[in-house]
């Protein structure tokens, strides 16, 4: 504690973290104001108001609302029943939630395509129960059900870590005065849940508004979201400028969400 | 009868979860090489795969990447939380701060900032700046899963092996490290899969001739994905399934916190920014 010379054992951590993490932000602004020959210019930034871009951006915002709706409508019962279902939850869920993750998340995508496409697993029981067959493969629902499949335990988990840390006595206290189920819901476990919803929703809706792996792969490539834009913009067209104008405009978003994160952070631990 | 639902709901998540993986495990067992066909049942794709020269190095690689990355970022960050020990609050939550960036932040703009770092340095990107890249979005796991067990440590041990003549360096390494090893593991196993599992960092660090699983996927997926890739994914999934299984009743297992840590990158942040776990 007192040895204050030690903290020298941070130092080539935080020598990388400026040189990868804080030096790499400056040069996305760098690239985002300026053009190919490196005088200033505000045009890669307010290119994001062209047609093409905007329709990307608004697509995108619409994809990552729903998504992270879906999501929480999904997450928070199942993570109600599993505080409630099983008793030693957590090595449980981080099992079934961890598992997945060790089949490459690109794979994974990519096997929806089998499951929804016309000929694929859904139709064929669709077809076998008589029930007319589902189209919705390279249309939105796709992409959607994608974002919902990739994202869904960054929901649930932040969720089921402040569900399970609610004090049992205070549910106890709210049944022995009275309280039904819906009540204590209401009442006593969405109120003290709000900080993990939050956070889920932070994560969630950053990475769906983000993606471009899900458009591409279950997309059909033919739906553009925002991360498409700046994907082919840097990889296809190598126009770094303007990859990083775009690139600049999502960081509003992010720092937005940062943000809420960290305020509802703070209102946590106190 | 809500627990029946509940059972119920539950089970239906999982199918959820797990549809996409028993399809891919079934393709690859599937002789003939159309998706959406049942040929019947083989081995081919899997002696196959060991002769597949493509398929293995990008496996090598993509080992190597998360196996180099990940011990890489181990050190670092442990070096770097026990250092913050000995800094004021006010130092140590900007240090923290900075962690926080890369968990925080979109995978894409990672990508790109590091993409612009590296275009505007005049690198030639290849397996050194995907490692740098990959040790980068490591160290906060590794950061993230280690503080929170140096703040439940007990000082006082290793001020004891200091009064009884220890270097502060035998101190740590004997009486410090053992205490923090469970974590220190569990930031080394997160940083692992992380590294695995990543491609988006990787596209856009990556240079012509390189290959990771993920990219070699990413590249096949319009062409068609050789079902050699299927089979090295279930041997892979089985593998960890075995060794998960493995792990969970041994030593490090023990807290199963830990484990839960190396799911999702964003839950790691609130956790420990409230100076709790990670997710």
């Amino acid at each position: 504690m007192n040895e204050r010379r030690n903290s020298f054992l941070a130092a080539p951590y935080l020598i990388w973290s400026i040189g990868f993490i804080i030096i790499p932000l400056i040069y996305i602004l760098y690239f985002a104001f300026t053009d190919a020959s490196g005088t200033f210019t505000v045009g890669n930034v307010s290119a994001i108001i062209s047609y093409v871009n905007i329709r990307a951006l608004m697509l995108s915002i619409l994809f990552s609302i729903a998504s992270t709706f879906i999501c929480l409508l999904l997450a928070y019962p199942l993570c109600l029943i599993l505080t409630t279902v099983t008793s030693s939850s957590s090595a449980f869920l981080s099992l079934i939630f961890i598992l997945p993750m060790w089949m490459n998340s690109l794979l994974r995508t990519f096997a929806w395509q089998n499951i929804l496409e016309r000929k694929g697993v859904i139709n064929g029981i669709l077809l076998f129960l008589n029930l007319p067959p589902l189209y919705i493969i390279n249309k939105p629902p796709a992409i959607l059900l994608g974002m919902v499949y990739d994202f869904l335990p960054f929901m649930v988990l932040p969720i089921y870590n402040s569900v399970s840390r609610i004090d049992k006595d205070l549910i106890n206290a709210g049944r022995d005065l009275g309280a039904d189920y819906f009540q204590i819901l209401k009442g006593i476990i969405w109120p003290l849940s709000l900080p993990g919803v939050i956070s889920g929703i932070t994560m969630v809706f950053v990475p769906s508004l983000t993606t471009f792996v899900i458009s591409d792969i279950l997309g059909g490539g033919k739906i553009l979201l925002i991360g498409n834009v700046i994907e082919q913009l840097f990889t296809q067209d190598s126009d770094w400028n303007a990859g990083a104008g775009l690139s600049a405009i999502l960081m509003i978003f992010i720092v937005f969400s940062m943000i809420i994160t960290a305020k509802y952070d703070r209102e946590d631990i106190s | 009868m809500k627990s029946f639902f509940g059972k119920m709901y539950l089970t239906l998540v999982l199918i959820f979860l797990y549809a996409p993986i028993a399809t891919l495990m079934i393709l690859s067992f599937n002789q003939s090489k159309s998706r959406s066909r049942w040929g019947g049942f083989t081995l081919e794709w899997y002696t196959g795969l060991f002769e597949n020269e493509e398929i293995m190095a990008a496996f090598r690689t993509t080992i190597i990447l998360a196996f180099l990355s990940a011990l890489i970022a181990t050190v670092l960050g442990t070096a770097a939380c026990t250092g913050m020990q000995f800094m004021k609050k006010r130092e140590r939550s900007f240090i923290m701060g900075i962690t926080n960036i890369p968990m925080l932040n979109a995978d894409i703009v990672t990508g790109v900032s590091l993409m612009l770092l590296f275009i505007a340095s005049r690198v030639s990107m290849g397996f050194s700046t995907v490692l740098l890249s990959h040790i980068t979005f490591n160290i906060p796991y590794v950061i993230l899963s280690v503080m929170p067990r140096y703040r439940e440590l007990n000082r006082s041990t290793y001020e004891a092996a200091l009064d009884l003549g220890a270097g502060p360096v035998y101190a740590f390494f004997r009486v410090v490290l053992p205490d923090l090893m469970s974590a220190v593991l569990s930031g080394f196993l997160m940083s692992f899969t992380m590294s695995l599992d990543d491609f988006i960092i990787t596209h856009f660090t990556q240079g012509p001739g390189f290959d990771t699983l993920s990219t070699k996927i990413y590249s096949e997926v319009k062409k068609g994905i050789n079902p050699e890739v299927y089979a090295l994914s279930t041997i892979m999934f089985l593998t960890v399934l075995v060794l998960l299984f493995f792990v969970n009743y041994k030593p490090w297992g023990k807290q199963p916190k830990g484990q839960i840590k190396v799911m999702t990158k964003r839950e790691v942040i609130v956790s420990s920014s409230g100076q709790g776990g990670r997710i």
